[in-house]
C-alpha cells in the first residue's frame, strides 16, 4: 500500500474489493501527507487494548454510513505528536482531537475517490469514544469494510460501515 | 511580503496549529494569528481584530464555514478580506459554492505545505 498522487476512482456501485482498496489507500494517503508515516498492514493477530480511543465520522447522502478509526491511547498520542511536531509526552487532549481529525480526513478522502459520490455525501463532525467496552448497532442492513494497519507496532483499525 | 495577520477557523485545535505551521513553512510572515472554533467565534473575534487573511474549515458546529463566508460578505469592513477554505469537504459542488459566496481559494485536506503556499500566496497578491 504505497500512497502516491495517483487518483483512484470507482463507480458508485458497492464492490467490496475495490472499496476496501480505496479505504486503505485513503487512510495511507492521510497518514503519509499529514503525519509523514507510511502505514503497513498489521500482520499479527490484532488484539484490542483496554485504553482505546475510537473516532466516528458519519456519512449521509448518496453514501450513508459510519467511518471509524480505533487505536490505543498511546497510538493516538503519537499521531497527535507527529501532526503537531511535538514530543508525545507534551500532547494532552490533543490526541482526541487529532484522532477525530484523522478520521474526518480519511472519510473525506475516501468519498472523494468515489466517482459521483463526493458531491452528494456530507460528513458529520467527529465523535470520540474513550475506552473499548462498548458496542454499536446499526438500525438498518449494511456492509462492513475493515483495514487493520500497523501504527507504531500496534494495531489501528479503519472501518467503514455502509448502510444500504 | 509585509507581515500578515491571520484568522484560522477550524473546530479542531490540532488542525488550527497545523495550518499555522503550514503558513509559516510557506514563507508567510505572520505577525499575529488568532483562532476560532466555528463561524460565530470567528465573527466575534473579527469585531475587535483586524486580519489580512482568513483560513476556514467548512464542516464545523454552530456556524459552518460557508455560512461564515456568507456573513463576511454582508459586513463592509470584512468583505475584502481574502478567505481560503481548508476542508475535507472537497467536492466540486462545495468548491463552487464556496467560491461563489466569496472565498478566494480552496485547499483539500489532507494537504501539504506546498499546497498551502500554492493557494494562499496568490490571494495575498504574492
Amino acid at each position: 500500500m504505497t500512497p502516491s498522487s495517483e487518483r483512484l476512482s470507482s463507480t458508485t456501485a458497492f464492490d467490496r474489493t475495490s472499496w476496501t482498496h480505496l479505504l486503505e489507500f485513503a487512510a495511507c494517503e492521510v497518514f503519509d501527507i499529514m503525519l509523514g508515516t507510511r502505514l503497513q498492514p498489521y500482520t499479527s493477530q490484532a488484539v484490542a487494548a483496554n485504553d482505546e480511543f475510537t473516532a466516528l465520522v458519519g456519512l449521509a447522502g448518496s453514501l450513508c454510513g459510519v467511518l471509524s478509526i480505533r487505536c490505543a491511547n498511546q497510538s493516538a498520542r503519537i499521531m497527535a505528536s507527529l501532526m503537531l511536531g511535538m514530543p508525545p509526552e507534551e500532547v494532552d487532549n490533543d490526541s482526541w482531537d487529532a484522532l477525530g481529525e484523522v478520521a474526518n480526513m480519511i472519510a473525506g478522502n475516501f468519498k472523494g475517490k468515489l466517482s459521483g459520490i463526493g458531491n452528494h455525501c456530507m460528513l458529520s463532525v467527529p465523535t470520540i469514544i474513550v475506552g473499548s467496552d462498548y458496542k454499536t448497532r446499526s438500525l438498518g442492513p449494511g456492509k462492513t469494510l475493515e483495514a487493520v494497519f500497523d501504527f507504531d507496532h500496534k494495531p489501528l483499525w479503519v472501518t467503514l460501515e455502509v448502510h444500504d | 511580503m509585509s507581515q500578515i495577520r491571520a484568522l484560522i477557523v477550524d473546530d479542531s485545535s490540532v488542525m488550527r496549529k497545523i495550518v499555522e505551521r503550514s503558513l509559516r513553512q510557506a514563507g508567510i510572515d505572520l505577525s499575529h494569528v488568532i483562532e476560532a472554533g466555528n463561524g460565530v467565534e470567528a465573527l466575534g473575534l473579527l469585531d475587535s481584530n483586524t486580519v489580512d487573511l482568513i483560513l476556514c474549515d467548512i464542516n464545523m458546529p454552530v456556524m459552518d464555514g460557508l455560512e461564515l463566508v456568507r456573513h463576511l460578505q454582508t459586513i463592509d469592513k470584512l468583505r475584502g478580506v481574502p478567505v481560503v477554505m481548508i476542508t475535507t469537504e472537497g467536492s466540486e459542488s462545495n468548491v463552487i459554492q464556496a467560491l461563489s459566496l466569496g472565498a478566494k481559494g480552496y485547499i483539500r485536506k489532507p494537504f501539504t505545505p506546498d499546497q498551502v503556499k500554492e493557494h494562499v500566496l496568490p490571494v495575498l497578491g504574492v
